[in-house]
């Protein structure tokens, strides 16, 4: 008999030559010919003119439930644990708001965890040693591990500020070359983090990694570099108006970049003592005229706190307390800004901001305790940046960690979490470009460019990977959810009702309530075909036997299942 | 009886039957060349194995229902039995519950194998762990987190999802349609399955649409995700492109949303007529958890929770059948049902059944052996509280049959899909296996024999292709009892006629040969 003759398929089914004699054919498999898509096609072509709310900065006095909670937590934090929300939950707005509105002590300072770092121990930080190039590339990844580990731990809104700065003022690791200025850098962004803006723009513009960053350390009186000037109007104060006039922007005009840039001059950076530093000789010291946008103000000469006054004059701008209040807006709330949303919202908090002298604090919880923050309206719109979504499945399914007592693992672990969030396109310590992540100014898309083709499948596959059963390891440490573990720690009578833990699932992993039809679903994936009664049959029968790895086994395997698929649902991309 | 005995009853059990219905059995043995040549690659194929899941333990006794054990049948579950006189009879000794008519009508025109007591040693009575241990075919004593059909496919197709789809390989490698994906087909790393939730998402598939969301913010962003992620559902075009190329054309389908069986399985038939590539598909019933009023309390035991579960079963796989003939896809599909445990063998005092163990499962499609595999269940006289259905046959057996006969995979294979060998059970029709024929071509067309049951006189039809023809009944131990016809026919249609004259009331076979082809119904003589 011939093989042909075994085959016997119809040749329409089987068009396609499959050459199973064929050695080549593992390398003939093609892969998709489309390329990447980068920003999806289902994305907003317009910005779209959704109903918004006309509920403004006066305080919420709503009901004070979980649902509220919830809200503010999951708009604060980086994915509230389930202990979060009932903390808060038994607390008042206002001590929840106090709570998120302190900063606990700065953190120690990254340590080394590379035998290639030979300058300290493993263990000790690196942060104070000479620059070494051999060294650079395993300090930078233990700067944006620790950073990570900091985020991942934090439950206060430092955590989400810090993230917020670092999209705001932006520097990237990979061009500045010296982890140790990503460090200062990075320290410094989280000591303003709740503090003051002006203060915080006056010492990143002299911190040597953005010196480096932005060209400042090349600045001279000769020849001024604009780079640092233009961006400090354009992105990080006043930001860019409308073009009215050959160089001007409204906010700005070419020749106040130009003046700027000249206030600037004579800054570099010192490797050695790693601080910015002035040297008269290169510093332009005449007169800089600012253009009508800044009231025809002149900066005197003033040597090396020159720069103070230049920040003060952009600061004393109403126009960069909107800019700066628009930003946070976005950050926290949504991405649309209708006209009586910058009306209710923007321009109260922008006045509040530069009446009270750039203290950030006191607007963050304007807002956060306002009618418009806790307004139905603002709630479940906001879609997770990969690091909200990567350590909000972290935090939230309290996926065990690795002990601090070895850094090493603990390390490890949190780079593989920044790897994780690269893949979905966002890498802590490297933003893409100086005016940070798209998904917070590039309009009309805004949040939505997160999610794409090829991002949404990275999410998935790490939910999928976090709820399946061996995880991934790491330097020998298992990173991976316990489903049992997590269901045991509930309340016995949720653990034991299939339709109250899946409601519990739901209030803490979803940003909103589901359709009956959702959680009929959910209940059919936890208990396929079986009646409510055998889940808790089946629960008592693990309970009587925690020991029994087979009992333990069977409710495992319903509840990976389950979460696998609430992880993967719309829904859990939304915050 | 002692397990052991009912382990050397399976090989005997398993042999049997071959010999009575004549078929050569040493045809496909292990040392097939041509089997042996395919194993190095992906096998070459586009045969389909259909799994149908019975969630909550499935009542096997009634299902199955031993016609020969009556007295004791009642004396364990007087309650809930079926009137005797109700039972489908298969065969003189065993029959089906009545709400299984279509399935009877599949059982007698040959589309039909059962496979009484299936189970596994060692039984797990918890929902959860049995349903592991049937997806993933390990022992009750050890946990394996992969499915035994997913570990088939990963053989298959090492890698995947890396590099899927391509354009050898543009399909799901296996479809579920329904809740979750079947860990059957878990493989090591991923699950090899795609997951159609439910049929209204098939249709959104289909036509690009997702769930309706508010029209606010939160809406917005929802719509806009769900968008994508439909998208991103890597099969989405090959689904609908072999959606587009075949409808269902059985009018046996029932409107949708009264038979979810049924209308997975329609989406089941419209993928394999339209060219979808997928070897295994898995749907699901559930609702055969019956612990209480598994029959009505007053009433006729015919009708109620279980009747009805076991009414869709018929209805879907006859409805599906007849779609397969339509479609012209049938040779190529099998299917095969399963539930995680039977039930218990005493009924208890609320008109249902607890948790039980070995169960008979259903095999289907033009190219199974339409037989009963194995013996009726053997009811003690007084039956205990706790006492189960003793297995005949391992499930891993019925599996790894399966997966030789269908797919040729290799013995050695098996041993390493399953951990170790199982006896070969001969689940499907030997012309069929050994892959020298298609079902088509081994088949004699249109052949039947009505009515059956037969009491005076009945019809053996077949199209005749024109050449020698030979139409022979035996009895049930394979001697000739009737020679019909044995000589030249024209082409066209035949009508012969057979009285059982002279035959004790029983099962027949009846077999009619011509060239290259043959066929085989059972026929069940009443006195």
């Amino acid at each position: 008999m011939d093989r042909r003759a075994f085959l016997r398929k119809p040749a329409a089914v089987l068009a396609a030559p499959l050459g199973t004699d064929d050695p080549t054919r593992a390398t003939a498999l093609t892969a998709p010919t489309d390329p990447p898509e980068t920003v999806s096609r289902y994305a907003n072509k317009t910005l779209p003119n959704l109903p918004r709310t006309t509920a403004g900065l006066a305080p919420y006095t709503g009901p004070w439930t979980k649902v509220q909670a919830a809200h503010l937590l999951r708009r604060c934090l980086f994915g509230p644990t389930k202990a979060n929300i009932a903390t808060a939950t038994a607390s008042s707005l206002t001590q929840v708001l106090n709570g998120l509105l302190t900063a606990p002590a700065a953190p120690a300072p990254p340590v080394n965890v590379s035998a290639t770092d030979t300058s300290v121990p493993i263990g000790q930080t690196w942060t104070t040693q000479a620059f070494d190039q051999n060294f650079e590339g395993v300090r930078r990844a233990s700067l944006r591990s620790w950073w990570l580990g900091q985020v991942l731990q934090g439950s206060t809104l430092v955590e989400k500020m810090w993230v917020f700065w670092h999209n705001h003022f932006v520097i990237e690791f990979s061009d500045i070359n010296d982890a140790r200025y990503g460090y200062q850098y990075a320290a410094l962004l989280r000591q303003h983090a709740l503090g003051n803006i002006k203060q915080l723009a006056k010492d990143v513009t002299v911190t040597p990694a953005m010196l480096r960053y932005l060209n400042g350390n090349q600045s001279t009186a000769t020849a001024p570099n604009e780079n640092y000037g233009r961006e400090l109007l354009e992105l990080f104060t006043v930001g860019k108006g409308p073009l009215i006039g050959p160089g001007n922007y409204t906010t700005y005009t070419e020749a106040d970049v130009q003046a700027a840039a000249k206030v600037l001059t004579g800054w570099r950076d010192n490797a050695t003592t790693q601080q910015g530093y002035f040297t008269a000789s290169r510093h332009d010291t005449s007169t800089k005229q600012f253009s009508s946008a800044f009231q025809n103000r002149t900066i005197a000469n003033a040597g090396d706190q020159e720069y103070k006054a230049l920040v003060d004059l952009v600061f004393d701008q109403a126009e960069t307390a909107r800019f700066l209040v628009r930003k946070l807006y976005r950050w926290l709330v949504y991405y649309i800004i209708d006209a009586t949303t910058e009306q209710n919202v923007i321009v109260p908090l922008a006045q509040q901001l530069q009446q009270n002298g750039y203290n950030v604090a006191p607007v963050l919880r304007t807002l956060l305790e306002s009618e418009h923050f806790f307004d139905s309206v603002n709630t479940g719109c906001y879609i997770k940046s990969p690091l909200d979504f990567t350590l909000g499945i972290c935090r939230q399914l309290e996926i065990p960690m690795p002990p601090a007592s070895n850094p090493a693992v603990q390390y490890s672990v949190w780079d593989y979490l920044n790897s994780t969030t690269s893949l979905q396109q966002q890498y802590l310590g490297d933003p893409p470009n100086v005016a940070g992540w798209a998904a917070y100014y590039q309009t009309p898309q805004f949040n939505e460019l997160w999610i794409n083709a090829v991002t949404l499948p990275r999410r998935s596959q790490f939910s999928d990977l976090m709820v399946s059963t061996n995880g991934t390891t790491r330097s020998g440490f298992k990173l991976v959810a316990d489903p049992v573990a997590f269901v045991e720690s509930l309340p016995p009578a949720t653990a034991e009702d299939p339709n109250l833990l899946i409601q519990s699932l739901v209030d803490l992993l979803m940003p909103f309530p589901l359709t009956a039809n959702q959680l009929a679903f959910l209940n059919d994936t936890l208990l396929p075909g079986l009646p409510d009664f055998e889940w808790t049959t089946e629960w008592w029968d693990y309970l009587a036997a925690p020991t029994n790895t087979t009992k333990r086994n069977a409710v495992a395997t319903k509840l990976r299942a389950l979460l696998k698929v609430m992880l993967s649902q719309a829904e859990y991309q939304l915050s | 009886m002692k397990r052991r005995d009912f382990i050397q009853t399976t090989a005997a059990g398993a042999v049997l039957p071959m010999l009575l219905n004549g078929f050569p059995i040493a045809a496909y043995g292990d040392d097939n060349a041509v089997l042996a040549a395919l194993t190095n690659a992906a096998t070459q194929t586009d045969r389909v194995l259909v799994l149908v899941q019975l969630n909550g333990g499935n009542d096997g006794l009634n299902m199955v229902i031993p016609l020969d054990q009556y007295p004791a049948l009642m004396a364990a579950r007087g309650n809930i039995a079926l009137p005797q006189n109700q039972v489908l009879p298969l065969t003189q000794a065993t029959g089906l519950h009545p709400a299984m008519a279509g399935l009877k009508g599949l059982y007698d025109n040959a589309q039909v194998g059962v496979v009484q007591s299936v189970g596994y040693p060692n039984p797990n009575f918890s929902h959860f762990r049995a349903t592991d241990i049937w997806t993933s075919a390990s022992a009750s004593n050890v946990t394996w987190t992969t499915g035994w059909a997913g570990r088939y496919l990963d053989g298959e197709y090492p890698g995947f999802p890396t590099g899927y789809p391509n354009a050898q390989v543009p399909d799901p490698l296996a479809v579920t349609v329904g809740s979750v994906v079947s860990n059957c087909v878990q493989g090591p790393t991923v699950n090899m399955g795609m997951a159609i939730a439910s049929t209204s998402s098939f249709y959104q598939l289909l036509t690009g649409t997702v769930d309706q969301a508010p029209n606010t913010p939160a809406g917005h962003e929802l719509t806009f995700i769900r968008q994508v992620v439909q998208q991103t559902q890597v099969y989405t075009t090959a689904i609908q492109r072999a959606a587009a190329a075949a409808r269902n054309l059985s009018p046996l389908w029932p409107t949708a949303g009264q038979n979810t069986l049924a209308d997975q399985l329609k989406i089941v038939a419209q993928l394999i007529a339209g060219g979808l590539q997928t070897r295994i598909y898995c749907v699901n019933l559930g609702g055969f958890d019956t612990h209480a009023t598994q029959v009505p309390t007053t009433g006729p035991t015919t009708t109620g929770t279980h009747a009805t579960l076991l009414g869709k079963v018929s209805q879907a796989v006859e409805a599906f059948q007849d779609d397969l003939r339509r479609l012209s896809v049938q040779h190529r599909v099998v299917g095969m049902t399963f539930s995680e445990f039977g039930r218990r063998i005493k009924s208890n005092s609320g008109f249902g059944t607890d948790h039980g163990a070995a169960a008979p499962l259903f095999v289907f499609g033009t190219s199974v052996n339409p037989l009963i595999h194995g013996q009726n269940v053997q009811l003690p006289a007084s039956v205990g509280v706790n006492d189960n259905v003793p297995m005949q046959f391992d499930f891993r057996a019925i599996y790894a049959s399966i997966l030789k006969d269908w797919f040729a995979v290799p013995a050695a294979t098996l041993t390493a899909l399953f951990g170790q060998a199982f006896p070969y059970v001969p689940v499907l029709r030997p012309g069929v296996v050994n892959g020298t024929t298609t079902a088509a071509d081994v088949e004699v067309a249109g052949f039947s024999v009505y009515p059956n049951p037969v009491r005076d006189r009945a019809t053996v039809a077949f199209e005749c292709q024109g050449g020698h023809v030979q139409v022979v009944v035996y009895d049930h131990v394979g001697r000739e009892v009737q020679r019909l016809v044995d000589r030249v026919l024209p082409r066209g249609q035949q009508a012969l006629v057979f009285r059982p004259t002279g035959l004790a009331a029983g099962t027949y076979h009846c077999h009619v040969q011509e060239d290259g082809r043959s066929s085989a119904r059972l026929v069940v003589v009443e006195p």
